[in-house]
């Protein structure tokens, strides 16, 4: 009975760790870019306009669920459910810290330490397709639909990118769990240069890149362009339903930026300071400190690129990315067959 | 029938030719990108525009017509709303069109000041345009940067006129004496406000500063090129047969300017270079409003250097009536060729007024420009035109 309840902790802890996380996120990425644009932000919830987010996400909680005349009711309920669903599960598989001991019990701070921890996440980032096709789809309008036929082609052909580039940290570690893979991050390399993934850089530049085409992110916001699809998929959605997708897309911003620090950047690795009793906060707060860099990257790309064309963003994937991440597999493979079992003519 | 007959079948049943009907798409007119009220009501195949047609006339305010029952003083009022982002310029040729038909001239310094006016005019449309055209392709940050400088602009076009947008500063034989000003000559105490000219050759410094800015923010950007450049391309043939004129015009590689070819004002006592590109795609277009700026601002500064002192308003009588006759006036608006076709039967209000608008003109253009475009594209094309509902429907 007790694993049940501590998997329910463990779920309810992720879940309000993402909450609150979105919350800041929000307010982060508005300030930020003001900014950098010359403008202040919000600055009336709260202290520094810290509270705009949670008075935003109250407002739309009690506004009025607009649903159009001619929508296909079952896809368009559940469009917005399974974008949150999908962007929710995803974190459960993220370690945010070195393994806590108490009473004698080592405890993983992560929501589910799975041994197909990758395999997982990739699952669900392509479900998460599914939430934009099906809003755009069952809208019953113009404007959603082009932007449901874009997100489809983008997510998918993006999806194939962001897994080959996976390809080489899965052949480094030799897992695909993500608490092995930033366990073997730990220590240093040569005794200076800190023992991270980051030596796969084409693998990180290509998974950064893949990552902002999956959460949408500018410059590959083709699928909600405000200026040419008006609102792309959630175009005909208010209320809570619209709220729903805003957190999704926000966590899957956070998300890809907790999967970038701990797959290339040594997720919680760092130095440690201090007794026991407070030891353990430190590799928490390397974690964060490295998502948050992520983020701020994502939110200074936005404020300062302008959109990608369709066709430029599909020939960019397919023709560029893809190439690349299996070339780079090749080579990997053939260093790691030499590290593990020498020179083919030795 | 056997198996083989009815896979026989089933074979060319399949084989006849899917045809997918064009979704028609209503852009507008409520759209973030279509500038106000246009409304184009394209057939697209999936992305692809097979045809579009533009549907003008929601923002019609009847200037033509409320024009015959105004004075020719009170019309001022009106024009400078048919093209708000540029007020004063679209002022400018309707007086000189009204001063031609009455035989008035404007005193020399009255000249300059709507000289200097007009080109402030010009910088505040075209920062307008450099900071709109990259939020059309996604870029938000361009944006913030350039409206803050036009704010310079704007305040210096207040603190003459009294008015940011709707300066209404022109009158039939000069100009409005400003309130507050420094004395230039013993008789007139109403002139330009003390210390305008200081301000403005310093606002004149900022605006070199942004443009060197937009050049590294937005015209070097990889993204912004992949996005304009080839694409929109209007040869000079069909850009004369649609009547484009303006940056539109001279980014297809027509080096034709009113301000050289006319030299109404005092425009053939100042030095400038008429910008033209040879392309014709959305990013000459681009480039010839961010040169025309640095342009604009080379024009200020020596007006400011040669501007004479004197009055600002020419003798004219109490009440203004106009001879009978007919005159067309017309002028460089920050967007193109401005006309004002002038009838007057005599008497103090116009019997007809024609309004060569620069917008219209130069939409004309969208349904050959935009067939078989994609829709990122239209929004790219239509940006690059720079036009301003008011100006359309005027």
């Amino acid at each position: 009975m007790s694993i049940f309840i501590e998997a329910a902790i463990r779920a309810v802890f992720v879940f309000g760790f993402l909450l609150v996380t979105v919350i800041l996120l929000v307010w982060v990425e508005r300030k930020f870019v003001s900014d950098l644009q010359n403008r202040v932000g919000p600055d009336r919830a709260g202290p520094w306009g810290i509270l705009q987010t949670l008075a935003d996400g109250m407002k739309s909680f009690f506004k009025e669920s607009i649903r159009p005349t001619n929508v296909e009711v079952a896809l368009f309920v559940a469009a917005p459910i399974i974008a949150l669903m999908t962007a929710l599960l995803i974190f459960m598989v993220v370690p945010i810290g070195a393994p806590v001991e108490i009473n004698g019990t080592e405890y993983a701070l992560v929501g589910a330490d799975l041994n197909v921890g990758l395999l997982y996440v990739l699952a669900l980032s392509s479900m998460a397709v599914y939430a934009i096709v099906f809003a755009g789809w069952a809208s019953g309008s113009k404007y959603p639909l082009l932007g449901s036929v874009r997100a489809s082609a983008q997510m998918i052909s993006y999806e194939a990118a962001m897994g080959l580039s996976l390809v080489p940290v899965v052949l480094f570690a030799g897992s695909t769990s993500i608490t092995t893979i930033v366990e073997q991050q730990q220590g240093t390399f040569l005794g200076v240069f800190p023992a991270w993934n980051i030596v796969l850089l084409p693998s990180f530049v290509i998974f950064l890149i893949s990552g902002f085409a999956e959460t949408n992110r500018a410059p590959f916001d083709l699928v909600e362009a405000e200026q040419e699809i008006v609102g792309g998929y959630h175009t005909e959605y208010s209320g809570f339903q619209f709220a729903l997708f805003f957190l999704a897309e926000y966590i899957a911003v956070f998300n890809i930026s907790a999967l970038t620090a701990v797959l290339f950047l040594g997720g919680w690795s760092g130095p440690v300071f201090g007794p026991a009793w407070i030891a353990w906060v430190w590799p928490i707060g390397w974690f964060l400190l490295k998502t948050w860099a992520i983020v701020l990257f994502f939110v200074w790309v936005r404020a300062s690129l302008p959109r990608m064309r369709y066709d430029h963003l599909m020939s960019f994937g397919w023709k560029k990315l893809i190439p690349v991440s299996l070339a780079w597999i090749i080579l990997v493979a053939i260093a790691i067959g030499i590290r593990d079992f020498g020179l083919p003519w030795s | 029938m056997t198996s083989r007959e009815m896979m026989h079948r089933s074979e060319s049943a399949v084989s006849i030719e899917l045809q997918t009907p064009d979704m028609t798409l209503n852009i507008g007119p409520q759209h973030p990108s279509t500038h106000g009220v246009l409304r184009l009501v394209a057939k697209v195949d999936g992305e692809r525009i097979r045809e579009v047609e533009p549907v003008i006339g929601y923002m019609h305010r009847g200037y033509e017509k409320l024009a015959e029952v105004r004075t020719y003083a009170q019309i001022t009022a009106l024009v400078n709303r048919i093209d708000w982002v540029s007020g004063f310029a679209s002022e400018v040729p309707f007086i000189l069109g009204v001063e031609k038909l009455m035989g008035v001239e404007a005193p020399e310094r009255a000249q300059w000041i709507r000289l200097i006016l007009s080109e402030l005019a010009r910088i505040s449309s075209h920062l307008v345009f450099i900071s709109s055209y990259p939020l059309e392709l996604g870029a938000t940050t361009p944006l913030m940067h350039s409206l803050r400088e036009r704010e310079y602009i704007l305040e210096l076009i207040e603190e003459v006129t009294g008015g940011r947008f709707h300066p209404n500063f022109n009158r039939v034989g000069g100009v409005k004496s400003a309130y507050g000003g420094g004395s230039t000559t013993k008789k007139q105490s109403m002139d330009l406000p003390a210390g305008f000219f200081k301000r403005t050759s310093e606002a004149m410094d900022r605006m070199d500063k942004i443009c060197d800015d937009i050049d590294t923010l937005v015209t070097g950007n990889e993204l912004i090129k992949m996005r304009t450049v080839g694409v929109g391309i209007i040869p000079p043939d069909k850009a004369l047969e649609f009547g484009l004129s303006g940056p539109n015009l001279r980014a297809s590689g027509v080096a034709y300017d009113l301000r050289k070819s006319d030299s109404y004002l005092t425009y053939d006592q100042v030095e400038f270079d008429v910008v033209s590109r040879p392309g014709g795609d959305c990013y000459d277009r681009y480039l010839v409003r961010l040169h025309e700026v640095r342009e604009s601002v080379k024009i200020i500064r020596q007006a400011i250097d040669m501007i004479p002192s004197g009055p600002l308003q020419a003798k004219v009588p109490r009440v203004l009536k106009a001879p009978k006759g007919h005159v067309y006036s017309r002028a460089e608006n920050p967007k193109g060729e401005f006309g004002y076709y002038i009838v007057s039967e005599g008497g103090k209000m116009p019997y007809r007024l024609k309004i060569r608008s620069t917008s219209f003109s130069n939409l004309t253009i969208l349904p050959w420009i935009l067939k078989g475009q994609l829709i990122p594209d239209l929004v790219a094309i239509m940006g690059s035109l720079d036009f301003v509902l008011g100006d359309v429907d005027r």
